[in-house]
């Protein structure tokens, strides 16, 4: 029971740490990207074409996941999404689901539709038992790489001066421009940031959930769970919400597998009802 | 304009007039269902594919009820096209094999799940919306998958023969009946259409659209007036589903898919929305892009369908098909398009 706990806590922070680059371009920034998940695809894609052509580690992979996502995101960023800012949600979610589409597309042409899968180095395989508690290695491993993340985001995000740069570019564009602030490359640095986070996040979750073209689609609604549950207004809500994600889902699949992904579905309708701003929004 | 009529005709004959004049038939609208209709002589060897637009254009018609009158960005509308769909193979399947039957039966259904869905996008900002919206498809979609002893699950819904139209007219094999069914359906539900949105009603829901605070002050209430128009949308979506269950005698889990939802908004932003034949003319143009392309590239047209939409919006619906549609200006607006 509490090892399916833990493996939930593990899927969760794992989900947090792919959708914390879209809790801040949707959540703070009011931008709709349903291509988050793309970003999150090309960080696996890049890990499986490195450990398997080039024979990398598995560990030198990660930072280099999160580099090509991030570059993805960078340039992505300042020939297409930044002329997206100022339109309507509409259009943002036209341009976002084409981009979906052609991922989807390239990651079919490039490395075929069959599900993509990497070896773990053997030091992050197997179980420990902690106070009788069996736990895996890599789960250990994921909390704490995506627990430390969280940390380190919320620092940057509140502590840093690039971190109040930001908040400040999103609270009003306009005002932070006239005091200085550097807001096109805040918006770049942000964005390109989430996207590596996606790409690393994407990179850890290939031996999980496994990898396929699909990936970008399948995900998208989880990402956007994440961030509507968890509310707009930090990255406090949207870890909650992530947690809780993870380990609903885990337990409702190891529990009560008839009702499959039903029960994260109807607990996401439940919460937008009850509380459309989200659960750990501040009352605006 | 107004200030120059006497105050006694503005009082009592300018709202209809101008309503009026709305709803007056142009003869562009003559010719493009003339044409459609004429179709059925002209080009008898492709009524399948004309069925299947004919289809789609009623699906997209009925998004465009809701996003281009409501301006409610919907990312789950096939959740009502799935309802329709399925309603109409189970019906068939277990007695009601008259299709006209079905077909009205199947569009109640669907309504009734649009009016329960329609309260959870009330509230929120279009964020939420786009949510719930695609909650809700994907609930139909998860319930449909599990409940495989009644809709067959992933390996769709088989047996489905329906009977003659009005016990008169047999489903053929060149689809020549399903497509003058099909497009009568169309046809008659555009109608009624075009009459909704052209009342009082119509106009107070585009008030809605532009501002709801202000439309609500002078008197207009939301709520209703979304549930309504949010119903009908879904009736229309669930008759549009039926149809494709009835001519196609097959149901199957894809018809409650998220690409189904993506495709009525790219037939919309092809055609254009809020002036109904966007998405017919959507719907034309669609699913000839897509024949040709998964022609050519079979595995991939979905790139270029997402290459198109990214183009199409990056540089501005509004521009592009304001530049397409230069020539054809007169046209359009006469067919009550808005102005480029």
């Amino acid at each position: 029971m509490l090892t399916i706990l833990f493996d939930g806590i593990a899927y969760g922070m794992l989900l947090f740490v792919m959708a914390a680059g879209l809790a801040v371009t949707l959540g703070l920034m009011n931008f709709v990207n349903l291509a988050h998940g793309a970003f999150a695809m090309a960080g696996g894609y890049a890990t499986v074409v490195l450990m398997t052509r080039f024979g990398v580690p598995f560990l030198a992979c990660l930072p280099l996941a999160f580099l090509f996502s991030a570059a993805l995101g960078l340039v992505f960023e300042r020939t297409l999404y930044v002329r997206m800012y100022e339109r309507s949600h509409l259009d943002q979610v036209l341009f976002s689901i084409g981009l979906v589409f052609m991922a989807i597309a390239a990651a079919d042409y490039l490395m075929g539709s069959s599900q993509q899968n990497i070896q773990l180095p053997s030091y992050l395989q197997g179980r420990i038992t902690v106070a009788g508690v069996g736990i895996g290695v890599y789960r250990l491993f994921l909390v704490v790489i995506c627990g430390l993340m969280a940390l380190g985001l919320q620092l940057i995000l509140a502590r840093t001066r690039f971190g109040s740069q930001l908040r400040a570019a999103v609270d009003d564009r306009r005002v932070a421009r006239g005091l200085g602030i550097p807001v096109g490359t805040v918006f770049a640095i942000t964005f390109a940031f989430g996207s590596g986070l996606a790409g690393l996040g994407g990179a850890l979750s290939a031996e999980i959930v496994g990898l396929d073209p699909g990936f970008p689609l399948k995900f998208m609604l989880y990402f956007l769970i994440v961030v509507t549950v968890g509310g707009t207004s930090s990255l406090t809500g949207p870890l909650l919400a992530a947690l809780l994600l993870g380990v609903a889902d885990v337990m409702g699949k190891y529990l009560v597998p008839q009702l499959g992904a039903f029960i994260i579905y109807a607990m996401m309708l439940a919460v937008l009802m009850i509380r459309p701003q989200g659960l750990f929004a501040r009352g605006r | 304009m107004l200030t120059s009529v006497p105050p006694e005709t503005r009082e009592t004959s300018a709202p209809a007039a101008f309503l009026n004049a709305k709803a007056a038939w142009r003869w562009p609208e003559y010719l493009f269902w003339l044409s459609a209709f004429a179709l059925i002589l002209l080009l008898p060897n492709r009524h399948l594919l004309m069925n299947e637009i004919a289809i789609l254009g009623l699906f997209a018609l009925s998004l465009d009820l809701i996003l281009g009158y409501a301006g409610i960005v919907s990312l789950g509308h096939a959740a009502f096209f799935g309802v329709g769909a399925y309603a109409a193979g189970l019906l068939t399947k277990y007695g009601v094999t008259e299709p006209v039957t079905g077909l009205l039966i199947s569009g109640a259904l669907a309504g009734a799940a649009g009016f329960l869905a329609s309260f959870m996008i009330l509230r929120g900002t279009d964020l939420t919306r786009l949510m719930v919206t695609l909650g809700v498809a994907l609930i139909f979609h998860e319930i449909a998958n599990r409940l495989d002893w009644i809709t067959g699950g992933t390996d769709g819904l088989l047996g489905v023969a329906p009977s003659a139209i009005l016990g008169r007219f047999e489903f053929d094999f060149t689809g020549r009946t399903a497509y003058v069914y099909s497009l009568s359906v169309t046809f008659l539900l555009f109608l009624a259409a075009r009459r909704i949105v052209n009342s009082p009603f119509g106009l107070s829901l585009k008030a809605l659209k532009d501002n709801r605070l202000r439309a609500a002050t002078i008197g207009i209430a939301p709520n209703r007036r979304l549930i309504a128009i949010y119903t009908l949308a879904a009736v229309y979506a669930g008759m549009a589903g039926a149809l494709l269950t009835q001519t196609t005698q097959f149901v199957s889990l894809e018809v409650l898919d998220f690409s189904r939802s993506a495709d009525a908004l790219l037939v919309l932003v092809i055609g254009g929305s809020g002036y109904l034949y966007g998405g017919l003319i959507g719907a034309i143009a669609f699913k000839l892009m897509k024949d040709t392309l998964s022609a050519m590239t079979p595995a991939y047209w979905i790139f270029w369908m997402g290459f198109i939409l990214v183009i199409l919006v990056l540089i501005g619906r509004d521009r592009l098909v304001a530049g397409i549609a230069r020539p054809f200006a007169p046209l359009l607006r006469l067919i009550g398009g808005r102005r480029p």
